[in-house]
């Protein structure tokens, strides 16, 4: 099937209007070609998880949407506006926020520090005390330093602080990778949230259980392309085929 | 030779109470020039990752810039405290725009040859008008005079470089350790692209930080300059004591530069006093033996 076709079937089991869509996006490290022309949307109020093996370029995929990969080429839209020349601040600035694979908790800042440190950039984010409620254990560890916490603890300091910011689109990496299972279900409840909630979001996820938990719709990454897409309906006629991507 | 302030040689008997003193005093102002150019100097390398070598030439640049504004624009020691840092700085940022910039990602040496380039043109085109001797500028009439405390006498000007070069190390480390600003700076010296990810233009951050290091430069240079008059090798003389004190406090420590800044200012000064013929060199081997103990330095993060 070809990846522009997979692209807008899905787009089908869509919760409101277009808010990114991708077109024909490549992408490279250096000299390594990484994307191939990725194709695919995103609807507003839907949370979208790309699917692959490791290597596949799903989290390539994320980082070209935010800017963050310095040789990129092919179309992002988000919200309409063409944002794949934009540096990634400016992205940022136009309401997407991105929590990376790798969490990013800065060392030299304590827990406050860290969840402050991304600035507002319009009106509509969760206040503390909403991000308290969905994350208590942060609000006891406030002094601490930031990559003093626990594992769990971090991924959820690495989304809540994106929650206060005012995007309502977010990028997620593998928030659930080397997490116990009571946090990822813990993390699951959140994104269910967060999605009540009216946010957008963006998942890439290894761990299929987890994803199958809180998407509405899935992309599947293989070598740089989008090479198959469905929507939560659809998941269990696509088990044996999906099986078969993830080498489950 | 270093062109720091060499004070009251050692006395003997009744006196040499007082001298030890007076080799304190010179010891903090020296120290102070030392954590003003280090705190400048640690900024910067831990924002850009650079090792400035240019610092002692823009700390030269920040009292001829005091030089000028008095003799060619009237201006005083008071208004040059604001505006030599805000030209030398501008200047700075400047040279990081177009220069150093370029250098993001390479390793060190390309900016410390590129920096130490910038040094010798600048300290060159200085020298070639101004010659090597040192140009008077006066102490103002608010600064002149001395202080009797009963244990020492206390030159007034002498005195205020010590205040003032503390409270603005101190304002420099809370804004970069207590405010939104600083957490911002913290947080783009550990991962830059995460925090440009997150709304914040961190090139035009590195340009001010630059700015800023070069700035506590140049206020260095004016305080300097009435006590060790306007020189083109100035900075020269002093860039490599600094880049040791850098060294020992720990590079891109804030506040490890700040006291080692001071502390070594006071032990160079106890040494004059206790054993003369050490004191230009007590700062190189305190350093041999840090490096040797603690290579990040005393208060210096591993990479």
């Amino acid at each position: 099937m070809p990846d522009t076709a997979i692209a807008e079937a899905p787009a089908k089991a869509a919760t409101g209007g277009n808010i990114l869509q991708v077109r024909n996006l490549e992408a490279w490290y250096g000299e390594s070609h990484i994307l191939h022309g990725i194709n695919f949307d995103v609807n507003a109020g839907e949370v979208v998880t790309l699917l692959g093996r490791n290597g596949a370029g799903k989290t390539t995929t994320l980082k070209s949407i935010m800017g963050i990969i310095g040789k990129r080429t092919g179309s992002v839209k988000f919200n309409n506006q063409e944002i794949i020349r934009a540096t990634s601040d400016k992205i940022a600035r136009s309401g997407i926020a991105f929590c990376p694979e790798e969490r990013g908790i800065f060392s030299s800042l304590d827990v406050r520090e860290n969840l402050m440190l991304p600035p507002v950039v319009r009106e509509g984010g969760l206040p503390l005390e909403q991000i308290f409620e969905l994350f208590p254990n942060l609000k006891e560890r406030l002094n601490s330093q930031g990559t003093k916490l626990s594992g769990g603890e971090q991924q959820m300091l690495a989304i809540a602080r994106i929650l206060r910011t005012g995007a309502s689109f977010l990028m997620l990496d593998e928030p659930t990778e080397g997490l116990a299972p009571v946090i990822i279900q813990q993390i699951g409840h959140t994104i269910a949230r967060l999605k009540k909630e009216g946010f957008t979001i963006l998942l890439v996820e290894q761990n299929f259980r987890f994803a199958s938990t809180v998407a509405d719709r899935y992309y599947v990454v293989e070598h740089g392309k989008i090479i198959d897409g469905f929507s939560n309906a659809e998941l269990a006629a696509n088990m044996d085929k999906l099986h078969t991507y993830l080498g489950v | 030779m270093r062109a720091t302030f060499k004070g009251t040689p050692k006395g003997s008997g009744a006196g040499s109470m007082q001298a030890l003193y007076a080799q304190l005093l010179v010891g903090l102002i020296n120290g102070s020039f030392y954590a003003l150019l280090s705190l400048g100097l640690a900024v910067i390398f831990g924002m850009l990752n650079i090792i400035n070598f240019a610092h002692g030439a823009l700390y030269m640049m920040g009292a001829f810039v005091a030089y000028f504004l008095l003799n060619l624009g009237g201006i005083n020691y008071w208004w040059a405290l604001l505006f030599a840092p805000i030209i030398v700085g501008i200047f700075g940022m400047i040279l990081e725009r177009t220069m150093l910039q370029w250098l993001t990602g390479l390793d060190h040496l390309y900016g410390l040859l590129l920096t130490f380039g910038i040094a010798l043109i600048v300290q060159g085109v200085f020298q070639n008008y101004f010659g090597s001797s040192g140009l008077p500028y006066a102490i103002p009439d608010q600064l002149k005079g001395g202080m009797n405390l009963g244990f020492m006498f206390l030159p007034i000007y002498r005195g205020w470089v010590v205040v003032f070069s503390l409270v603005v190390c101190l304002a420099t480390w809370f804004l970069i350790e207590k405010t939104q600003l600083g957490a911002y700076l913290r947080a783009a010296t550990e991962n830059p692209t995460l925090v440009r990810a997150f709304g914040i233009n961190v090139p035009r951050m590195i340009t001010l930080t630059y700015g800023l290091g070069v700035g506590l430069a140049a206020l260095a240079g004016v305080l300097s300059a009435p006590i060790n008059q306007v020189r083109p090798l100035m900075g020269a003389d002093l860039i490599i004591v600094v880049f040791a004190v850098v060294v020992i406090g720990g590079m891109g420590s804030i506040m490890g530069s700040i006291i080692t800044g001071f502390a070594l200012g006071v032990i160079e000064g106890l040494t004059k006093y206790f054993y003369p013929e050490a004191s230009n060199t007590v700062v190189f081997v305190l350093m041999v033996l840090v490096l040797l103990v603690k290579p990040t330095g005393l208060t210096g993060r591993a990479a």
